[in-house]
């Protein structure tokens, strides 16, 4: 199981304490927007807008060094894109992972 | 370089503004949240490079480029390299980088956008150069006369001087022939005789030791003719 961390945007940020801090207040007001927004198109059932979704999270999933979650979010676009919801409760297991993560930073 | 950042993703946009902040001969003039606020302002301004996501809701990186009239260099941001083999259709999509941006492969990037700059800026010298070829500046009275050189036809030796034959007019120079020929191109002149040098496209015809250039009958000499007939497209 892997774990959301801060190293991208460290290096990044280089030092730079306050873009450090822009890009986690971006995650941290972001994130439970996109989160809410995928919910959202879940219950409407609109694929391409749920891939939509998808897409945007897969970005700060990336951000967040989850590499083998960004394949998850990959993997579940791309059925989307077929209208295939294979790959979802993999995905929604990793928005729970950073919706955790996030309260800690 | 001005460039300007489009993509839909505010994250994204601070991350690629982070990342120009580091190269220092890059200037973000402006960012924008979507292609159709970009256009309004290209329509405005001028900008060298843009920064630019593909897959943006609505109006997507491939619609904004497709609109362009006159584009500038173009760097493409995805998460999907598929997204971007139809972009690279257009020579004017330098490289594409993908998220989350790396500095080092930014930096690379950029490199690539400075060298298509480069080959830009020397294909413009070559043409210039080119240009100052096809003229030549003779000095009479001290002034300098302008001469197109594909209208000269035939250059003489008089003692110290030489006689240049143009289309339009005759002009004397105090110089040598050996000195002129060495500042003409190989590829229009030859020197067929020690007292005369002409120009190939304007030969009317060869009989055996002379050519006839306009109303000229010109000597060539035993020892140049072999040259001059391997210069001629002969059936």
């Amino acid at each position: 199981m892997e774990f959301p961390n801060l190293e991208y945007i460290n290096q990044l940020a280089g030092g730079d304490a306050a873009i450090k801090m822009k890009l986690i207040h971006i995650i941290k007001t972001e994130f439970p927007e996109e989160k809410k927004e995928y919910y959202r198109s879940i219950e409407v059932g609109v694929f391409p807008r749920i891939e939509e979704n998808v897409h945007r999270v897969k970005h700060k999933i990336s951000i967040l060094g989850l590499t083998k979650g960004y394949e998850v979010a990959n993997a579940f676009e791309y059925n989307l894109r077929n209208l295939d919801l294979k790959g979802k409760e993999d995905f929604e297991k990793i928005l729970i992972v950073i919706t955790e993560y996030i309260k800690t930073i | 370089m001005k460039c300007i950042i489009i993509d839909d993703e505010k994250m994204a946009r601070v991350i690629l503004k982070t990342l120009c902040n580091e190269i220092q001969s890059l200037e973000v003039l402006e960012d924008f949240p979507n292609a159709i606020e970009a256009i309004k302002y290209l329509n405005k301004n001028r900008v060298d490079l843009i920064f630019l996501d593909i897959h943006m809701p609505n109006f997507n990186g491939l619609d904004f480029i497709r609109s362009l009239k006159d584009p500038p260099k173009i760097i493409l941001i995805t998460s999907d390299p598929n997204f971007a083999i139809e972009a690279f259709e257009y020579d004017f999509i330098v490289d594409y980088l993908l998220k989350p941006l790396q500095l080092d492969r930014f930096k690379k990037a950029i490199e690539k956008a400075k060298t298509k700059n480069l080959t830009l800026a020397s294909k413009e010298t070559s043409t210039s150069i080119n240009e100052i070829e096809n003229d030549f500046y003779i000095s009479i009275d001290r002034r300098l006369i302008k001469i197109d050189l594909p209208s000269i036809y035939l250059i003489e030796a008089k003692g110290d001087y030489i006689k240049i034959k143009t289309e339009n007019k005759d002009y004397i120079v105090h110089s040598t022939l050996k000195k002129i020929e060495e500042k003409l191109p190989d590829s229009l002149f030859l020197k067929i005789h020690r007292s005369f040098i002409i120009n190939l496209k304007k030969i009317i015809d060869i009989e055996d030791n002379s050519v006839l250039i306009k109303k000229d009958v010109i000597p060539v000499s035993r020892s140049k003719r072999p040259e001059l007939m391997k210069r001629l497209d002969l059936l």
